[in-house]
């Protein structure tokens, strides 16, 4: 990290008179969780280098409400959502960016019959879209030639059909770009969706994502590249169960990018 | 008009009344249902069916499979044309009526003999993947019983179907051969005149009985087949077209808003918002059904998935892609399914005894399991998977709903989440004030 991170509230924007260009949406895993805070600044590296006037909520953002809607509690998903749509209405936002494919789906499908409809982007649909523009000009770096495997999110892939976004982005890193064998349509999950993540697993052979996780290293990977908080933590686990942490890293893609720009 | 030809009129009259008769049962059963308006993005909803029904286009994803189902399905389309003329032939007592059509005639035969000997393999092929390959998703538990000899009975009456329409056409164009009276020269049989050798040794009066048994035989196998479909998984055939029709067009993990759910919230947020004023119970089959949050029962399930439940023909490639499944939880989206489809039908038993439906004690619930129901990832890989587009992540969301909002059922966990969302405005135990922590560290 070569300086310190540039971070504004939406309330400070509102208190200058200003209007960011994009709300980055940090989500409760990129707020609180120790792996995927690394991920959180990592991005925000990337928006600096960027020059990407962006804000964040702050205190003022609380949880999307996906995982008590996918675990049942409706009431509860809908006090979340209407007080988001107050807060993000309020401020007039109009574009969101998300490092959570969760917290995607929920802002940009289920937020619009509750009053809140914005562009919403996750941060390989941006990060690419910056590469496109110039605006971040990021070479292979330590990564280039380095054998990267892709594990498509759920609720990023099949849910919402964003597959090439992330892939072009591994590609601009000058990586061998490793496909798994389910993959896209076909990926199999990490097990952490449908609110799992806060749960034991129901009894079985085994777990999810050892499943997954043994499916990735096959492939013989430097890197394992997720787009997914839970399913960084995920795969991060299945490694280890297998005790391949060592030569075999899980990344998101912001932090494979960050590193390979030096940023 | 001859005997035979009253009795033909009778078996077609009656079969087609008793299929009429079925088909409203299945409709009124899937109308058991709760009301959901799908009638938006029309030209999509076309395309979609003409790509995935007509088209067969998720079938393929499985090569092997797909292309044997693709010449059953083009079998089971084209070779009914020839029905037509079966049923023509029935009621008039004439021989090939079609004939006269010339060489397109002969050239309609002898594809169908083609497809005929096509499907004849392909289900043959099938019957040795389902009882001595035993692919993993055909030997499941949840097909032990009926459901395992149902496809052997589906998959066994189309190879007879086949086998009396081609033997029909050997003794047929062995008669056409010995210039037997009635038996006028026409179509052609590339497959048929290879069998007919075996008839060789035949009399005319033989190859008649052959010809006229085998008619019979193919005639009253489609008649009975047709009135077969709506005790079975084969029912796919017809609800196919329709299910896909009316299938979720949204982004796949979307899960619907409850606007009932909106009302309540919107007051509590703000007590000036009068709460909405609570739904009259609905009437179905003489019971007054509550209006209830989620799924108990097969009345608190939309329509459409009740519709859903019927198209299912049991392939099961939703549970081998299903990762709750693959690693040995109990999860079976087919079963889900086929759970849905059971009660429905149990309770439209019902209906037709009593003539109106009486609690009987049991639900959806006393079929799926908690357990079942709380290893779903909500992944959509069944979704993605299903030939036909059936969306088992509703039902268990629906489900869900129940036990969480009218039964206060869940996993110690969740609830733990739920407080944690409800007090800090996240699933964990950290409240507001360490939210912009990450920016210190």
């Amino acid at each position: 990290m070569s300086e310190a991170l540039q971070i504004r509230t939406m309330a400070e924007f509102a208190a200058a008179g200003e209007v960011p260009e994009v709300l980055f949406w940090v989500g409760c895993a990129g707020s609180f969780d120790d792996r995927a805070k690394k991920i959180t600044k990592a991005f925000v590296r990337i928006l600096n280098a960027a020059n990407v006037k962006f804000a964040i909520l702050g205190q003022e953002e609380t949880c999307t409400g996906d995982p008590a809607r996918r675990a049942g509690n409706e009431f509860l998903f809908q006090m979340q959502a209407l007080q988001n749509v107050t807060v993000l209405n309020g401020y007039g936002v109009k574009r969101i960016v998300t490092a959570c494919p969760h917290c995607f789906n929920t802002l940009k499908n289920e937020y619009p019959p509750l009053g809140g409809t914005y562009e919403v982007l996750h941060h390989t649909q941006f990060i690419n879209a910056l590469m496109k523009e110039g605006r971040i000009k990021v070479e292979g770096g330590s990564f280039k030639g380095k054998r990267i495997t892709f594990h498509d999110p759920c609720y990023l892939g099949r849910g919402n059909n964003e597959y090439e976004a992330p892939r072009e982005v591994l590609l601009k890193l000058d990586a061998a770009l490793v496909e798994l064998k389910r993959s896209k349509q076909n990926g199999l999950c990490c097990g952490a969706g449908g609110a799992q993540m806060f749960k034991e697993a129901e009894p079985g052979k085994r777990e999810v994502n050892v499943e997954r996780s043994e499916e990735a290293l096959g492939v013989e990977p430097n890197v394992i590249a997720a787009g997914c908080p839970f399913c960084n933590t995920m795969l991060t686990d299945g490694v280890k169960h297998f005790n391949r942490e060592g030569e075999v890293r899980v990344k998101d893609i912001a932090e494979l990018v960050a590193e390979a720009g030096d940023l | 008009m001859g005997i035979a030809s009253i009795v033909f009129i009778l078996l077609v009259g009656a079969s087609s009344w008793l299929f009429a008769r079925n088909i409203m049962r299945v409709r009124r059963n899937i109308l058991l249902g709760k009301e959901e308006v799908i009638d938006d993005r029309k030209g999509e909803r076309w395309a979609v069916m003409t790509r995935v029904a007509l088209g067969q286009s998720k079938m393929v994803v499985r090569p092997i499979a797909g292309f044997l189902h693709i010449i059953v399905y083009a079998g089971f389309v084209i070779i009914n044309i020839e029905v037509l003329e079966i049923i023509i032939d029935g009621i008039f007592g004439t021989h090939r009526v079609l004939s006269f059509m010339g060489g397109f005639y002969d050239f309609l035969i002898g594809s169908f003999e083609w497809l005929a000997l096509g499907v004849w393999v392909a289900c043959a092929i099938f019957l040795v993947r389902r009882n001595i390959i035993k692919l993993k998703r055909f030997i499941m538990k949840e097909l032990d019983g009926w459901p395992r000899t149902d496809a052997n009975l589906i998959l066994a009456t189309e190879i007879a179907l086949m086998t009396a329409f081609l033997l029909m056409n050997a003794a047929d164009w062995s008669l056409q051969q010995k210039g037997a009276e009635h038996y006028t020269v026409a179509g052609a049989f590339p497959v048929s005149s290879v069998l007919a050798g075996a008839l060789s040794n035949c009399s005319v009066a033989s190859l008649i009985a052959i010809e006229r048994i085998c008619w019979w035989f193919h005639i009253i196998g489609i008649l009975a087949f047709l009135n077969y479909l709506p005790y079975s998984k084969h029912l796919h055939i017809l609800l196919a077209f329709p299910n896909v029709w009316y299938s979720k067009l949204k982004p796949k993990t979307e899960i619907a808003n409850m606007e009932r759910v909106t009302g309540e919230v919107k007051s509590m947020l703000d007590p000036s918002v009068q709460p909405p004023a609570p739904a009259a119970p609905r009437t179905v089959a003489g019971h007054e059904v509550a209006d209830r949050f989620g799924a108990k029962d097969v009345f608190d399930l939309s329509w459409k998935s009740l519709m859903d439940a019927y198209s299912c023909t049991e392939c099961g490639r939703c549970t081998s892609e299903c990762p709750a499944n693959i690693t040995g939880k109990l999860l079976s989206p087919r079963k889900i399914m086929m759970d849905t489809r059971d009660r429905m039908e149990e309770v439209g038993k019902a209906i037709d005894t009593k003539g109106k439906w009486e609690d009987d004690g049991k639900s959806l619930h006393t079929r799926i399991t908690d357990e079942e129901l709380w290893a779903c990832t909500t992944c959509n890989a069944c979704t993605q998977a299903c030939p036909v587009n059936i969306d088992p992540v509703n039902i268990i969301v629906e489900m869900r709903r129940y036990l969480v909002m009218e039964e206060s059922k869940t996993r110690p966990a969740l609830t733990s989440m739920f407080n944690n969302v409800e007090n800090n405005g996240a699933p964990w135990a950290f409240g507001p004030d360490k939210r912009l922590d990450w920016t210190q560290q």
